[in-house]
């Protein structure tokens, strides 16, 4: 079963969630942590990293000799990433999307494949938990094949647990796409509400079950409560607001650390989970 | 000279927007402009009234003509981004609008159209315009979107002869905040006391020393941990970042944020209010700012 944490507004409690529901569920569980502009579950999960891998793609790379400035690179790519000046081509690694248009159509066989470095998978576990996350090279603008690349990370564990990016548009779509459940925390305020409906648009896109959190539950208002109640968005768990629990999240500490007993609402929460991602739930 | 302000974070939920419409509040002779495109709700504070909505024509996706495909297998092959399925429909979710299918189709059974992917609205507010805008959901060109509307709104500002820009910022560090940095006068980083807030304002701090862009810090919420607020404050000033002052954690944002007001509006007497305030001044002496427009770069961040 594969769950993606999602929310539209950042600073919700995503990574709060992803993390407590992992630690107790334990053994059989990989956390995937696909915030890669800003990952932090490691920050509460203290892993031990075994293993690093660079991600790259693929950049143009012309070949002087061979190039006759023929300009159908220049003419094929839509994102400007290569342009003619007198003879020579110009390549502008940033803006390539790597679609492999000017491989193509070159006549002269004068491309070559080049590679930008898009960030690094970090593997590794934290006690019983597998853990592996994303971490984009910073002044890289292309997260979404980073994205995926952490998403195919799994071994043999029954459980996923994905810690998406906020927002809803492509980052978050790599990382929810082919999930089984996506688990929306928001707070009851007007941002979270208003960024809530939008994250619902685009869990409805991709037809998949869909439950909410709802994070510091006694600081707001009951909109968000109404609101889930007309798309029958199942409400799983309240979170109120403690100060405990903000402090001891400043430090890095996870909640289930230091109240032990909301193991048990954690691992309450992940088997109603289960049952609506077999019998559906959420609005379709 | 126009000066413009952009507020980012890098992580979500510190207080930007909360933060950025109290500044409004304070800016003379200001335009606002809502660079968080994908899930924008300065608007949400600022109850504009649109005065113009233009659409967003991103970029283009692959549309098969069934009846002019003979099944050769070709766009298949050279999609890089598996987004046409056995049965030859592209899923316009995965297709990255690169075209090669397009151009390379034998039969050129495949047609391009371009997709509106959001709007953008010019609008007035009780503070001055206003440039917003809405990314589709799902969509991607958030960067192109980002950039349009800050163009927009230097464009409005000199129409109207503002001097000055506040620009709310996306959080993270990809596409859409590249987009939002490049330019600014000046860099303000709202930051939250804790492990994630710090980390991720450094990776916000390491892009914006590509742009050559001064920065300030403010730690909002300081008083849940102050030791880490120290932590931020040392990291800001060790960066050539100027501190801007501490905000506390106070309700009153959220009830603020409730009645669709800022915070200066709903309880200009809090201790929040004041500090913002002192924040402002802060902002408005710092050297960077001066309306001369002479460019500061002894104040980069480093």
């Amino acid at each position: 079963m594969i769950i993606s944490i999602a929310s539209g507004k950042g600073g919700t409690g995503k990574t709060t969630v992803a993390t407590n529901l992992a630690l107790s569920l334990g053994k059989g569980t990989r956390l995937l942590d696909c915030d890669v502009e800003e990952p932090n579950a490691h920050l509460f999960l203290y892993p031990e990293i075994t293993e690093t891998e660079e991600v790259s793609t693929f950049i143009p790379v012309v070949d002087e000799g061979l190039c006759t400035a023929c300009k159908k690179c220049a003419e094929i790519c839509r994102f400007r990433a290569l342009t003619v000046v007198g003879q020579k081509v110009l390549v502008f690694p940033e803006l390539c999307h790597s679609c492999g248009g000017c491989v193509e159509v070159c006549p002269e066989g004068a491309i070559l494949e080049g590679e930008r470095v898009l960030g690094v998978v970090e593997s590794g576990h934290c006690g019983d938990l597998e853990f592996s996350q994303g971490r984009l090279r910073v002044g890289e603008a292309m997260s979404p094949p980073l994205i995926k690349k952490v998403r195919t990370n799994r071994n043999s564990e029954k459980t996923i647990i994905i810690d998406a990016p906020p927002g809803t548009s492509c980052p978050v779509i790599a990382a929810m796409k082919g999930s089984d459940f996506v688990l929306m925390v928001t707070e009851p305020t007007p941002f979270g509400l208003h960024d809530l409906k939008l994250a619902v648009e685009a869990v409805k896109i991709l037809g998949i079950p869909s439950g909410l959190i709802i994070n510091r539950s006694d600081m707001g208002d009951d909109k968000v409560v109404k609101y889930a109640e007309e798309e029958g968005l199942p409400i799983l768990m309240e979170i109120p607001f403690a100060r405990k629990i903000a402090e001891a999240y400043s430090c890095g500490r996870p909640i289930v650390e230091i109240m032990p007993e909301w193991v048990e609402q954690f691992r309450t929460l992940y088997r109603s989970i289960e049952t609506l991602a077999n019998g559906g739930g959420g609005p379709q | 000279m126009i000066r413009e302000l952009v507020v980012v974070s890098g992580k979500g939920g510190t207080g930007k927007t909360s933060i950025t419409a109290a500044f409004g509040s304070l800016a003379e002779n200001v335009v606002l402009c809502d660079a968080d495109v994908d899930a924008a709700d300065l608007h949400l504070l600022m109850a504009p009234r649109v005065q113009r909505k233009t659409d967003f024509m991103g970029g283009s996706l692959a549309e098969i003509r069934a009846a002019d495909c003979v099944e050769c297998d070709r766009c298949r092959e050279l999609c890089r981004f598996d987004a046409i399925s056995e049965d030859y429909v592209v899923d316009p979710i995965s297709c990255e609008g690169c075209g090669v299918c397009v151009d390379l189709c034998p039969e050129q059974a495949i047609d391009f159209p371009i997709q509106k992917c959001g709007e953008w609205f010019i609008s007035d507010t009780r503070f001055g315009p206003m440039v917003h805008a809405r990314l589709g959901i799902a969509e991607e060109n958030s960067g192109k979107l980002v950039s349009l509307v800050r163009q927009e709104t230097k464009k409005l500002a000199e129409e109207r002869g503002c001097e000055f820009i506040l620009t709310d910022g996306p959080p993270g560090i990809g596409c859409p905040v590249i987009a939002s940095i490049g330019g600014a006068t000046a860099l303000a980083i709202i930051v939250e006391p804790t492990v994630s807030g710090l980390h991720d304002m450094k990776r916000v701090a390491e892009l914006a020393v590509h742009f050559k862009v001064p920065g300030l810090v403010c730690v909002n919420k300081y008083d849940l941990n102050l030791e880490m607020t120290e932590k931020i404050e040392a990291f800001g000033l060790a960066r050539n970042m100027t501190l801007l002052g501490r905000i506390p954690f106070d309700p009153v944002f959220t009830r603020a944020m409730i009645e669709g007001k800022n915070v200066l509006e709903h309880a200009p007497d809090s201790l929040a209010a004041q500090s913002i305030r002192e924040v402002w001044q802060k902002i408005m002496s710092f050297p960077s700012m001066n309306t001369m427009g002479i460019k500061d770069f002894s104040a980069t961040i480093q």
